[in-house]
């Protein structure tokens, strides 16, 4: 490229530069939304970028420089020197000195380290006791994400309700979610059962996302994020995917006014598995 | 004139201007592999400057609130006060949708860049003696890097983020005998701790990008005091470098470089939708996205844990999580592979000199079939997070998908590692210009030498050929600094 003609492109693309930036002004003082937004000021920024990258190209020195590379060990005698220098005075350093520095050391280090104890809110259980527990007790009644709490026919065939124990919407580790199958059709014995109404526990076993989707033709429980899935006629026994155990399930009976209620805790750890005596 | 003057009373307070003249004339190689680090380092600014602003209105809380910006399918509804922010500076404040999506575009591109640029000094051996140092500082970069990123997207406490978390707790729990402390300690409790948010934001704006900050500060200076590796060519030795200098010619194409990187976070943050938090929805329990997937730089992750089978052994006792194999040994392996895989190819070849001349790859078939095995395995590991929109779209089910990966994972890597090596071998020894130059005499050719078993560089170590290596002894270190001479005739590959 001619000098002149580069000189002449790359003020062209700086006045673009500076119209799109203009441009930018109008569009934000209009508020013309984010796609003229982001368009207008990367545009701007791009024409800056094509303007500078020609203007290094064309107009100014590059290439073919040779820069000397010294060797990076300096002579030996600087070596030495410095060596010297670093043992300054330590020659006389008692033994005993330096075995209580480090036994200082050690003791504020371990004190230091200690407080991460403090990391635990003091609103949490310790982990073993609430990894194992869920707000589950014998009579606690069953309710929906709205609040309304379920009886036996709120759970028509085939469809799946997550519920929570009353009161408790956001206890993440109580979340269940109830089907309803035939009775006649299930693989195992039916107590904690109510006319074929079962609860699981909804998270999935195997990182503990929420077993979101209950397939009603399969009577399948499946995993949205690593695609478990678990079979509700046997216990919801992992049939497929990732997750190696069943979802622990909700022992499921009817107080005095017809309401669903838990007959007890989960039958199994709740959620993915963390390290415990099997 | 006004320079004169304003150097003057600099250097009448610091005495700066021999140190500026030759910092001004440090020569950079013209290549354009080496601006991948530039990338990376020009998106980092750009993610400080995107994130200062968004840290002005976001709301890292889980205090629960009631939504009342103007996204009218969410008026009214209560969800906790990190979502409402995020929903709130995307739909109500001007610009605040082009920051938010520009800063989650950079992201992607900072740690896109920096895994290019780990390749680029792989393949070329860059990472040989002395810049041994700088290649540790660098994957530190790059965990660090993915880090933040996880910590970032998962501030807004929308659904998909919330998801993430999820597992991110799960992993942390499948952990041998420390698991449950781990979690607990670091979340402040069972998922979800209302802690969970704020503690992640003070991770993902203070204490990830200061260590970021000053490790790039500690891989610069560590450049500028070991000086630019080249690619050999005439005239280039290992005791000098050619290149542009940095004043003005390498500083105004990096300057360019700066806005064009700017340029397209702004363009694809303003033109491209990416993470729209107000489609997931809040974060509440016993809800999940479907389908979820993370950012690519944990998609790898993501990918392992959809493959790995269902099985949870029980050793000493107790039962050991079917997470802990993919989401904590293959990434604590892949990072102890990258840190110590200078020192394992120097035992390996036994090649222990100072080297400042890069080596074509072909150069080192064997490290050529390494890394194109690693290569295929993690794209493949990554392809993998997302078999449920691939199933989705093709009608394939996702069963057959997760066993044909769980084939290929191990299978594919040692295949195309064998091709590599064959490839790299045909065109080192037939001194071809490109996989186009190739003939299939040369591809014979070299598969005859000698059986190629590539995979571990062990076995693939071949007799050095003619690579410029040894610091020929001739010059002397002259004076203090000298001055780049330009030579008249050096072509710049
Ligand atoms: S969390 Fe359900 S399959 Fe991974």
């Amino acid at each position: 490229m001619k000098r002149r003609s580069a000189e002449a492109w790359v003020s062209a693309c700086f006045l673009g530069a500076a119209a799109a930036a203009v441009g930018f002004v109008v569009a934000y003082v209009v508020d013309a939304g984010p796609q003229v937004l982001g368009g207008l000021l990367g545009t701007a920024c791009a024409a800056l970028a094509v303007g500078l990258v020609l203007w290094a190209a064309q107009l100014l020195p590059s290439g073919t420089y040779v820069e000397e590379r010294r060797p990076m060990q300096p002579p030996e005698a600087t070596q030495t020197a410095f060596v010297e220098t670093l043992h300054r005075g330590s020659s006389g350093t008692p033994r005993l000195l330096r075995r209580t520095l480090l036994l200082a050391g050690l003791a504020l280090g371990a004190a230091v380290v200690v407080p991460l104890r403090s990391l635990l809110l003091p609103t949490s259980a310790p982990p073993a006791r609430a990894l194992r527990q869920t707000p589950w007790r014998r009579g606690v009644r069953l309710m929906t994400r709205e609040g309304d709490l379920v009886r036996a026919d709120d759970v028509p065939q085939g469809t799946d309700l997550t519920v929570f124990p009353e009161g408790m919407p956001r206890a993440d580790d109580a979340t269940a979610i109830v089907v309803r199958v035939d009775p006649r059709e299930l693989q195992q014995p039916a107590e904690g059962t109510v006319a074929g109404i079962l609860a699981f526990s909804k998270l999935c076993t195997h990182a503990g996302c929420p077993v979101g989707l209950y397939e009603q033709t399969t009577r399948q429980l499946f995993c949205p994020c690593h695609q478990s899935v678990f079979d509700v006629l046997s216990g919801a026994e992992a049939v497929a995917g990732p997750a190696a155990r069943a979802l622990p399930r909700l022992p499921l009976a009817v107080d005095g006014d017809g309401y669903l209620v838990a007959d007890g805790d989960f039958d199994g750890q709740v959620g993915p598995t963390f390290w415990r005596p099997e | 004139m006004i320079t004169r003057w304003m150097v003057r009373r600099l250097d009448d307070r610091l005495g700066f201007s021999p140190v500026a003249r030759s910092g001004l004339n440090k020569v950079f190689p013209d290549h354009w592999t080496f601006m991948m680090g530039e990338i990376a380092l020009y998106s980092f600014t750009y993610l400080v400057l995107s994130g200062v602003f968004l840290t002005l209105f976001f709301d890292a809380s889980t205090t629960r609130t009631t939504y009342e910006g103007g996204y009218a399918p969410l008026a009214g509804s209560e969800v906790s006060a990190a979502y409402a922010s995020s929903v709130q500076l995307s739909m109500d404040v001007r610009f605040g949708l082009v920051a938010r999506q520009s800063h989650h575009w950079a992201a992607l591109l900072f740690t896109g860049a920096i895994v290019v640029h780990l390749c680029r000094i792989f393949f070329t051996g860059a990472f040989r003696r002395p810049r041994g140092v700088n290649w540790v500082v660098g994957v530190t970069l790059l965990v660090l890097a993915i880090a933040n990123g996880f910590a970032g997207y998962s501030l807004a406490d929308d659904l998909l983020s919330g998801t993430g978390l999820r597992v991110a707790n799960a992993v942390l729990l499948s952990i041998p005998v420390v698991g449950a402390w781990a979690e607990f300690l670091a979340f402040g409790g069972e998922f979800p701790a209302e802690a969970m948010i704020p503690r992640l934001y003070v991770v993902h704006i203070l204490v990830v990008p200061a260590l970021i900050v000053t490790l790039i500060t500690a891989h610069m200076v560590i450049l500028v005091r070991q000086k630019h590796s080249h690619f050999p060519g005439p005239g280039r030795t290992d005791t000098n470098v050619v290149g542009s200098r940095l004043w003005p010619g390498y500083a105004v194409r990096s300057l360019g470089l700066l806005f064009a990187v700017v340029a397209l976070c702004l363009l694809l943050g303003g033109l491209v939708q990416i993470n729209p938090i107000w489609l997931w929805g809040p974060f509440e329990p016993g809800s999940a996205t479907a389908p979820s997937q993370p950012d690519w730089y944990v998609g790898w992750l993501d990918g392992a844990l959809r493959l790995w089978p269902a099985w949870e052994p029980i050793v000493f006792g107790h039962r050991l999580p079917a997470l802990f194999v993919p989401a904590i040994v293959l990434p604590g392996l892949t990072f102890l592979g990258l840190y110590l895989y200078p020192l394992l190819e120097r035992l390996m070849t036994g090649d222990r000199a100072p080297h400042q001349v890069l080596q074509r790859p072909r150069e080192r078939p064997g490290r050529v079939a390494f890394g194109v095995a690693a290569l295929t395995f993690y794209g493949l590991l990554l392809t993998a997070f997302s078999i449920d929109v691939v199933s989705k779209f093709t009608g394939i089910p996702v069963y057959l998908l997760i066993y044909t990966f769980r084939v290929a994972v191990p299978a594919l890597p040692v295949v195309t590692g064998l091709v590599a090596f064959v490839l790299a071998r045909a065109l080192r020894d037939s001194g071809a210009d490109g996989f186009l130059a190739l003939t299939w005499a040369d591809v014979r050719g070299a598969l005859r030498r000698r059986k190629p078993v590539p995979e571990a560089p062990s076995a693939t170590e071949e007799p050095r050929e003619a690579a410029p290596e040894e610091p020929d002894e001739e010059r002397e270190p002259e004076q203090a600094e000298p001055e780049p001479v330009r030579v008249p005739a050096g072509p710049v590959p």
